[in-house]
């Protein structure tokens, strides 16, 4: 046992050099890109789906189940059938469950988003005026940009740690790494994946934490 | 101005500036109508209160004059034209409008907000930003603050700013719904006294929804007392409605110590003077006795040449001296004309003289008491007219 942990630690520096072009890089790149990728297009599929629930207020309730409904499939299980129909490995059989997972943060945060909107905001901006265009997209919007970010913050966060379930599937960024480790019993790659993974999480964190407080320097007034 | 008044006064007898014709409102499932076929004129450059209890629809009548509700019938003229011949937006970018909470933008600074409807007129900047300053002193905000955001402020100036904003494209109609409802009473006040100052300075013609009968009586020049389901119960000037309620509910409405509310109302200066027991400085003693029993009272008040210079008691006149060397109380007991009845009645209740009338550059103007106080309650003070000119 000591002997194995002598020849397999934690982590072998040297593996990094020796596998950043090959194999880092590009998982960390295929991380970067699946995780944009789905919350990119679960945020414009969750933006129509809450327009559509704004506007039609009995569409609220089966929008929210669908969009739990998807939440609720056990991840490893979603890509696994999805493998077997005619997507097989191609991008489609990750980013579709990827993407579905986002929908219930994202629609649930911009519908609160909006319901943050104080009534007496439109009510304000409807007496001045203001087509309701102009409102949604001039004082809606910014007002629960907030909220959306939030959302954007706890979808990304998620989707970072899905994606590495979906190397299962062949397809995992940093996931195929962490897999790859777990089937040779080699430490090495499966804490660099791991490490990365978390810290890609923490960053995105971070990247929408600065954009919100760029974005809403009225709302730095508020919790000041 | 007063040239200016009458050119408005004119105008006024051919087209109210906002006239309601049989407007009603039922909303959809409801039983009863919010608002019944109301007739209502609104004068040019006044300030009308709407008020009654809840469920009177003051609110909504309000509202269907900027067609935030559209009316289920009758007619609503703007400046003799009618509220429907043009797109809602429109007419609602020439109507000022403020409410309660306010409704500030959270996301913007102060200097956006106030520039809302001209930035949606497409204004200029550089006419925008000099709206923006203008405006921001004539409501009494520093203009330190118009790069601020609505949160950074307290309720009172997040009401001026309201107000700032609606009046922003200088619209001749400003709506305001309970406008100073959810400040203290203080800051309440303070912003009704503004909004007097500030109407002297715009002439609008104002709309206000208030369920405080002393905020009605003090800013309007005309209150609509509304009953439920939007019945004009009265519409008549402050001190008509408090001295003469058209009928029982309007007599309940305005409470029983109406007298004392149109004291605050009328001030000094609408009640004729008298003379009292005053007389010149340079009379003789014998004259000024003569003076204290007709009047049947113990101290002489004394002028020189309309300044007055206080108060003698009987004693001092009757030693014989002359005048000018009595002892002579000055402060109290004194008024201006623009004292409210209420504070001349309350140095009558605490004097132990008769209460002079002093004009502010010193000169007497005569004597009030609580005879003339009663006699007047018994006419027609109309402060609000005093007040306006």
């Amino acid at each position: 046992m000591i002997l194995l942990a002598s020849r397999n630690p934690i982590l072998r520096w040297s593996w990094i050099p020796e596998q950043w072009d090959s194999r880092i890089q590009p998982a960390l790149l295929e991380h970067i890109q699946l995780t944009l990728l789905a919350v990119g297009i679960g945020f414009l599929l969750s933006a129509v789906l809450a327009t559509v629930a704004l506007r039609y207020r009995w569409t609220v309730g089966p929008i929210t189940l669908f969009a739990a409904f998807l939440y609720t499939i056990p991840s490893v299980a979603f890509f696994g059938v999805l493998r077997t129909t005619a997507l097989g490995l191609s991008i489609f059989t990750v980013l579709i469950p990827l993407t579905g997972f986002t929908i219930l943060i994202l629609v649930t945060n911009i519908l609160d988003g909006f319901r943050s909107v104080p009534a007496p905001v439109r009510e304000a901006a409807d007496a001045m005026g203001l087509s309701p265009a102009r409102r949604v997209l001039t004082v809606e919007v910014p007002v629960a940009i907030p909220y959306m970010i939030n959302g954007l913050r706890i979808a990304t966060v998620t989707t970072v740690g899905l994606v590495t379930v979906a190397a299962i599937v062949g397809q995992g960024g940093l996931g195929a790494l962490i897999l790859d480790g777990l089937r040779r019993t080699f430490w090495t790659p499966l804490t660099i994946g791991s490490v990365l993974a978390i810290v890609l999480a923490l960053t995105f964190d971070l990247l929408f934490v600065l954009l919100r407080n760029w974005l809403t320097p009225w709302s730095r007034a508020q919790r000041s | 101005m007063s040239t200016l008044k009458a050119v408005i006064m004119t105008d006024d007898a051919q087209t109210p500036a906002i006239r309601l014709r049989g407007v009603s409102k039922r909303f959809p499932g409801a039983k009863e109508d919010a608002v019944a076929a109301m007739d209502l004129d609104v004068d040019r450059g006044a300030i009308v209160a709407l008020i009654g209890p809840s469920g009177c629809g003051k609110t909504t009548t309000l509202r269907m004059i900027n067609r935030l509700i559209e009316p289920s019938a009758g007619t609503i003229e703007i400046e003799g034209r009618d509220v429907t011949n043009q797109p809602a937006m429109q007419l609602r970018r020439g109507i000022g409008y403020v409410i309660q909470q306010v409704g500030l933008f959270p996301h913007r600074t102060i200097a956006a907000n106030i520039a809302t409807v001209p930035r949606t007129l497409g204004w200029e900047k550089a006419r925008i930003d000099d709206r923006v300053r203008q405006l921001a002193e004539v409501v009494g905000i520093d203009t330190a603050m118009l790069s601020r955001y609505p949160d950074e402020l307290s309720g009172g100036q997040q009401q001026r700013v309201g107000v700032a904003r609606a009046l922003a494209a200088d619209p001749p109609v400003l709506l305001m719904d309970e406008p100073f409802g959810a400040v203290d009473p203080i800051v309440r006040g303070r912003l009704q006294e503004e909004l007097l100052d500030l109407q002297r300075e715009v002439r609008k013609t104002i709309v206000l929804v208030t369920h405080d009968l002393d905020e009605a009586v003090k800013v309007a020049d005309r209150i609509a007392l509304l009953n439920v389901g939007g019945v004009v119960e009265q519409y008549a000037s402050p001190d008509e409605l408090l001295r003469a309620p058209a009928n029982g509910f309007v007599e309940e409405f305005v409470g029983e110590d109406r007298s004392m509310r149109r004291l605050a109302l009328a001030t000094v200066g609408d009640l004729p003077f008298e003379p009292g027991p005053v007389i010149e400085v340079a009379a003789d003693p014998a004259a000024g006795l003569a003076v204290i029993d007709e009047h049947r009272t113990d101290w002489l008040g004394l002028v020189d040449d309309e300044v007055f210079l206080g108060w003698v008691p009987r004693d001092q006149v009757a030693g014989g001296g002359a005048l000018a060397d009595a002892q002579r109380y000055l402060p109290a007991a004194q008024v201006a004309p623009s004292s409210t009845l209420r504070s001349a009645l309350e140095v009558i209740m605490t004097s132990r003289t008769s209460v002079a009338v002093i004009n502010d550059d010193g000169r007497f103007r005569g004597t009030v008491t609580l005879e003339r106080i009663r006699g007047g309650l018994a006419g027609d003070l109309d402060g609000p007219a005093e007040r306006a000119a």
